[in-house]
């Protein structure tokens, strides 16, 4: 059999008439801590190579690691919400390996005594359906050093590649989350592993422990994947697609990979437990190396550090402190803004959450704050490509919006100049009300004067509104809000017209 | 006390990516044999009741606060490094990694 760069796939509908998935998650978060796992240079990653190393960092003899506080604070904060036991006890191990991204030749790690076990998270799904995956264990870590290959890429010259390292991420803490295998998504695995990554990175946030940032690579997923034919409970041969950075990426990673093993199971072949790398443009996985077995990294306790042991007291002090979590916030939340689970479900795919909710508190009552954001300011996000959080407005702004409108002092139409001139850069909503001198005509005797010039203007619609036709009106707002550029208070525009016409509304 | 094969000498080399000639995996196997069952020993006086420690002290959750200390300068950092670019460590291209 010859090797080919575009594996066989099978349709995605035949793989899943044949088989079940079977898929095992692994996300590594970089946590946002000051300072590095096990010693003191900051983790803010200046561009400046090697400019945050330490002889502790840089695995130089004689330097010995002392465990960062927060760092183990955020793990067992993120064993809790997953639900997990926290480990009374337990030490880090070394796993060695032969690769110049550490530069101590292994990674501190744990490896048989995890900080936190036999947990599982509720992630829901698109059409709302709650799917619970359980947790195998998460585990505190250390990030590797960033390499760069230079050379030798056309042509192979033996000894002319070499490769550059940086080491201002070596040591950055990590925490592993590793699930256990998740069967029975049948046809949704793809969308349950995307919705598990996407679930876990809002627990990530609430919990404030990193900012999860995919694209920065403060999160990533490896998704193991393997098929077993239907009703067989004996789990195939796994193969695992690292690195798999997007939400989106997520689910293409593990539906390319289905197909493409009920392709080889299905001509007779066998899978080969290798490592995959997983291509954006494509959505295609290709071969890796063949994978190590764990016996092959020989972890044993790390003889530098001391063990930890969380007191009981204290993890039960974090487990108080807990803020809500996303599941349980977005359910009390349908409830109280009266909303469908499927309006919930498209605040939440556009990032809006958390500004809705800053903006209620910052004063804004529930449908407004959601109004602007879900209306004017998701336009405008998507027009730039860029989230929510990132536009140059903030939630206490669109509460002052949201007030002036409540004020009768704006109407919709200047509300959104006025939303369009703090997007713009030019001040406060108060400050882009006066430079642009966006007020609502509440002056009664010039509205009064623009009603009359329409009704005036009107006869044929006046007939109709006269008749009965009270919806007919709108035409006459339509011209007063025309003559009086926008700035006057529809409301009492309608209310005006009817009093001088004599008309009562319904 | 089963000894330790060349096959076994042979697969850490490989993870160790050292190249041993033929009559080095002997020599080897005989010397690593030689220094496991020096410390396999220890298990003869420990008896059942004293359980396996990776630390000779009793200590647990030494800790420090997440506070940044002053790191190494990249002149300083780089003073050991065989061969350097770029203000980074130049190594040789492992081998097995595409
Ligand atoms: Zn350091």
């Amino acid at each position: 059999m010859t090797a080919t760069t575009t594996p066989e796939l099978l349709s995605y509908e035949d793989a899943l008439a044949t088989y079940d998935p079977v898929m095992g998650l692994e996300v590594h978060v970089e946590l946002g801590t000051k300072t590095k796992m096990f010693c003191g240079c900051s983790t803010e990653l200046k561009q400046d190579a090697n400019s945050q190393t330490c002889p502790t960092c840089l695995g130089l003899p004689g330097a010995l690691p002392v465990v960062n506080e927060t760092g183990v604070e955020s793990a067992v904060k993120i064993g809790l919400a997953l639900n997990c036991s926290i480990a009374e006890w337990c030490r880090f191990a070394r796993k060695n390996y032969f690769y110049p991204d550490m530069p101590k030749n292994f990674q501190t790690s744990q490896y048989d005594e995890p900080i936190a076990f036999d947990g599982y998270l509720d992630v829901q799904l698109e059409d709302g359906e709650v799917f619970r995956v359980e947790i195998e264990r998460a585990h505190m870590e250390e990030d590797t050093g960033k390499s760069t290959h230079v050379g030798g890429a056309t042509g192979r010259i033996h000894g002319a590649q070499h490769s550059l390292l940086d080491y201002n991420r070596a040591g950055i803490p990590l925490i592993e989350i590793v699930t256990k295998p998740i069967v029975g998504a049948g046809e949704r695995a793809p969308e349950v592993a995307k919705a598990y990554v996407a679930e876990l990175r809002e627990v990530i946030r609430a919990l404030g422990v990193s900012e999860a940032r995919m694209e920065q690579g403060q999160m990533r997923c490896d998704v193991n994947l393997s098929l077993m034919p239907k009703g067989s409970e004996k789990f195939g041969t796994r193969s695992e697609t690292k690195n798999v950075n997007s939400l989106r990426s997520v689910e293409r990673a593990a539906r390319f990979e289905i197909q493409r093993h009920a392709a080889v199971l299905s001509s007779g072949g066998s899978i080969v437990q290798e490592t995959r790398h997983f291509h954006e443009d494509e959505g295609t996985t290709t071969s890796g190396r063949v994978k190590e077995e764990a016996e092959d990294y020989r972890y044993f306790p790390e003889p530098d550090l001391v063990p930890v042991a969380p007191p009981r007291e204290w993890v039960e002090q974090l487990r108080a402190g807990l803020p809500e979590l996303p599941l349980a916030q977005r359910n009390r939340l349908i409830a109280e803004w009266g909303i469908s689970a499927h309006d919930m479900q498209s605040i939440r795919n556009a990032g809006a959450i958390a500004p809705i909710v800053a903006t209620i508190e910052a004063g804004a009552d529930a449908a407004s704050a959601r109004k602007w954001w879900m209306g004017e300011l998701a336009r405008s996000a998507n027009e730039q490509g860029v989230d929510l959080a990132a536009l140059p407005i903030t939630p206490v702004q669109v509460a002052r919006v949201s007030e002036l409108v409540a004020k009768g002092d704006l109407n919709d139409k200047l509300a959104r100049q006025v939303i369009d001139g703090v997007l713009k850069g030019e001040g406060t909503p108060d400050e882009v009300v006066d430079k642009r001198g966006l007020k609502v005509v509440s002056d009664e005797g010039a509205l009064s004067a623009a009603v009359d010039e329409a009704i005036a203007g009107n006869a044929g619609i006046v007939a109709k509104i006269q008749s009965g036709k009270v919806a007919a009106a709108g035409a006459l707002v339509g011209a007063v809000m025309k003559a009086t550029r926008g700035q006057a208070d529809a409301a009492r525009v309608k209310e005006l017209i009817l009093e001088k016409l004599g008309v009562s509304e319904g | 006390m089963p000894g330790i094969t060349r096959e076994e000498v042979a697969h850490l080399a490989r993870l160790a990516r050292l190249e041993l000639k033929p009559e080095e995996l002997d020599h080897f196997a005989g010397q690593l044999d030689d220094i496991i069952g020096a410390v396999a020993r220890v298990s003869e006086v420990a008896d059942q009741d004293v359980p396996p420690t990776s630390h000779p002290l009793p200590l647990t959750n030494v800790m420090r606060a997440d506070e940044v200390r002053p790191s190494l300068t990249p002149e300083q950092a780089l003073s050991g490094a065989p061969a350097q670019e770029q203000q980074r460590f130049k190594v040789p291209q492992i081998l097995g990694e595409e």
